[in-house]
């Protein structure tokens, strides 16, 4: 014993329970390679394997439940072409285009038309794979959100009709997972995707990408496949500002946690830009304070719109215009979308809410303290819907809530779920279940911190198309939509391509960073160096920005990477993971910290303020900057936030779309 | 002599927080490994014995997804804890109890399944 801590850990240690075999070199010849197992890259998968396509799917999970819908889905978004629905792809669009919490003027608004045009036909898809969709059995017969004719059900809006509820939501990724081995996909679950190989080992603009790395995060051998085409659907970089498993572990994430930007690293490290990382927020469900998802009471979103009352009981009026509403059948009329009225960027518009002056209301003594979702006083209908049919398919609410909380006893038929107590000016803040937020706890917006990608979600690569969150899609029906498109075009340039042979060269560099870690057995630990980046991104890239505050905190990504980084140490193939997440989210830090000094405004959109240039929405900045790596050097750009719509694209987003679509 | 056994003095590191996420029970866990291979966070591992349920090795990095309790073909042999820091609280109605998700005395339980299994 060296009185070192890590020696008292050490004691008593048993050997790794995998066959370790570090440098170990697997390898595999693909036409389609995807980074990402998640709904994206599963939708992707089947649908290059079904064309004849051979592909190979990489998670660091398994797949059968990996991605941040992995555990579960409860409703469909913008099934604008299916049965019954009254909106229109354009005026979704045009609604996304509207609403500054889901991308306002910098939406990526093609992506949201390709979702709108597919999202449909990806659960039609969905239902031919196995999971349940419509009402069969009429256990809803009669409820107003159920289309008799169809069995469909619907959430929000019942005229709209373009958000539909998941009869089986929960089952979706083990029956793609199953449809994917059916049709032969290789699978490559709990292996980490470290790098994308380059046409000569050539990265930066103009690079071709013809294949990747990784390494088994339980063997810790190494992987490499050669591929025409490679498609990363990864998500977005998470924990960049935050990190603690000290609180409530690792599930103080909303998101997936593998979500560590991984793909956004590979990217700009090839040389494909990125757009939106400097777009960030308190506003998402990762805090400290927070609580399991959709397992308390709440008012929005899966829980719209519970009945909500105070500790004594008294009813708390749902309000929409600054009207309270009295007639139940309201809250699903024109809901969803709707175009927003409010300008507080944090509400969508069109769903009724909870009084705006509520914190007041409370701090008067009118209500009082702890609310409580009273499901008790919903129709049996709606009851059921909210506590059976949504939570119980929504992500991590199947067993972690539903079953959970009835072993427990919680009965909805008598019980009221109270919501967390906030401090009376926090009390709006939605979902509930997100707890207290405070501004050094950001997160990446999740319509943002994303690719720069074309029509066919190409992006600014040659090779490497992207999907899902990368696209800045945030629904489980955008991923499956985008997955499928992106799919398709992948494999088109897939089979017009020529052959090209891996560099080597290229290969050791890449295979030399992954184990390096793995040489050593002490020094500085992932967590804290993990926690060390949060603090320096909570320091110097918060609520408000300005240059000398930003430039200071790369000089401290600098000196970390000089310094602790390279003492980091790992023990097994799982800890070599989590270092490597570790240099994922150093990578996207700084990707967000340039990305920062390069917008010279403060914008309304999202949430950029900067004390230098307090001007807010400047029309000289109604631009995305673009920033990658070129030379070792990060690299900033500028694109005009509708470059989708000009040449060489149509001004049309319907003829583009049939252009490119790849059908 | 002491009234009661105390229990032998170790000199180990903290407890982890949270404590224990997923408790297995040894008697009813057959073994079988199906949960390792459900959790998306890798933190289950193999027990070098044969037949003798997963090491819980990173508590600390637990999603709390259940996939693991989902995917146990034998009913009872893991459970689920939320951390004490996320446990949701609730008053029936008619008698204005309170109740808790981890309580000694729970209410009795309510099995309805979801609207799909």
């Amino acid at each position: 014993m060296l009185g070192n801590t890590t020696d008292l850990q050490n004691i008593g240690r048993i050997e790794w329970p995998y066959p370790v075999n570090y440098g170990k070199e697997n390898y595999s010849e693909v036409d389609l390679l995807i980074f990402g197992g998640g709904l994206s890259g599963c939708a992707a998968a089947i649908n290059a394997a079904k064309r004849g396509a051979k592909v190979a799917i990489v998670d660091k999970g398994p797949l059968v439940r990996s991605g941040s819908g992995g555990t579960g889905i409860d409703h469909w978004h913008d099934a604008c072409t299916g049965p019954g629905s009254t909106v229109t792809p354009e005026k979704m669009v045009e609604w996304y285009l509207n609403t500054p919490y889901w991308g306002g003027k910098f939406t990526m608004a093609h992506q949201r038309y390709i979702q709108a045009m597919e999202s449909y036909d990806a659960l039609m898809d969905l239902e031919r794979w196995g999971c349940p969709i419509r009402d069969m059995d009429g256990e809803f017969e009669g409820a107003d959100f159920r289309d008799p004719k169809t069995r469909l059900m619907y959430a929000y809006d019942y005229n709209q009709r373009t958000c539909i509820r998941l009869k089986g939501g929960a089952l979706m990724k083990p029956l793609m997972k199953a449809e994917a081995e059916r049709l032969g996909v290789e699978i490559y679950d709990y292996v980490m995707s470290t790098s994308l190989l380059t046409k000569d080992g050539k990265t930066g603009p103009g690079a071709t990408v013809i294949g990747g790395t990784g390494f088994s995060v339980r063997t810790g051998e190494f992987y490499v496949w050669k591929a025409k085409a490679v498609l990363v659907c990864t998500g977005i970089p998470q924990g960049l500002w935050r990190f603690s498993t000290e609180l409530n572990g690792a599930s103080a994430f909303h998101w997936d946690p593998n979500l560590t930007g991984d793909g956004h690293m590979m990217l700009a490290r090839a040389g494909a830009e990125l757009t939106l990382m400097e777009s960030n927020n308190a506003w998402g469900g990762n805090g400290g304070f927070r609580y399991p998802m959709y397992g308390v009471g709440d008012w929005s979103n899966t829980w719209y719109p519970c009945p909500i009352v105070d500790a004594n009981g008294k009813r708390i009026p749902y309000v929409r215009e600054g009207k309270e509403i009295e007639d139940w059948d309201e809250l699903f009329e024109n809901a969803w979308p709707g175009f927003p009225k409010s300008k507080d960027n944090i509400t969508p518009g069109g769903l009724a809410t909870l009084p705006p002056d509520l914190p007041e209301r409370i701090k008067k003594g009118e209500f009082e303290l702890p609310f409580y979702a009273d499901l008790t006083a919903m129709s049996p209908h709606e009851r059921r819907a909210l506590w059976g049919l949504m939570i119980g398919n929504e992500g991590k609410t199947n067993y972690p809530v539903y079953k959970l909380y009835g072993q427990n006893g919680f009965d909805p038929d008598q019980d009221m779920l109270q919501l967390p107590i906030f401090s009376p000016d926090d009390v709006l803040t939605k979902p509930s279940w997100v707890g207290t937020r405070i501004p050094q706890w950001r997160e990446a917006h999740r319509t943002s911190n994303c690719a720069i990608f074309d029509w066919t979600l190409k992006s600014t690569l040659d090779g490497l198309y992207v999907a899902g969150l990368m696209t800045a899609n945030n629904y489980g029906a955008g991923a499956h939509a985008t997955g499928r498109y992106a799919a398709r075009n992948a494999l088109k340039y897939a089979a017009a391509v020529g052959d090209c042979e891996l560099n080597r060269d290229q290969i050791e560099t890449e295979k030399e960073r992954i184990y390096m870690p793995a040489k050593r057995t002490n020094g500085v630990g992932w967590k804290e160096f993990k926690a060390g980046c949060a603090r320096v991104m909570q320091d110097h890239c918060g609520a408000y920005k300005s240059e000398k505050v930003l430039k200071n905190g790369l000089k401290w990504f600098d000196t970390l990477r000089e310094h602790e980084m390279q003492k980091l140490y790992a023990r097994n193939p799982h800890e070599l993971m989590r270092v490597h997440e570790c240099y994922s989210q150093m990578v996207c830090s700084e990707l967000t910290i340039h990305a920062s000094l390069a917008r010279k405004a403060s914008t309304s959109t999202f949430d950029f303020k900067r004390t230098d240039y307090p001007e807010v929405d400047p029309p000289e900045w109604d631009k995305f900057v673009t920033v990658t790596i070129n030379n070792g050097e990060y690299v900033t750009s500028e694109l005009p936030l509708d470059y989708y719509l000009r040449p060489p694209y149509s001004a049309n987003y319907r003829e583009n779309y049939d252009k490119y679509n790849a059908l | 002599m002491p009234d009661c056994e105390y229990s032998q003095a170790y000199l180990v590191p903290n407890p982890m927080t949270p404590n224990s996420a997923i408790i297995f029970d040894p008697e009813v866990c057959t073994g079988c490994n199906k949960c390792i291979d459900f959790c998306r966070t890798d933190v289950l591992m193999p027990n070098p014995i044969e037949g003798k349920p997963p090491i819980l090795a990173y508590p600390d990095e637990c999603w709390y997804g259940g996939c693991c309790v989902g995917a146990c073909p034998t009913p009872g042999a893991i459970r689920m804890d939320h951390p004490l820091t996320m446990r949701a609280t609730w008053k029936r109605k008619e008698t204005g109890e309170f109740f808790r998700i981890g309580m000694k005395n729970p209410p009795p339980p309510n099995l309805r399944p979801p609207v799909v299994e």
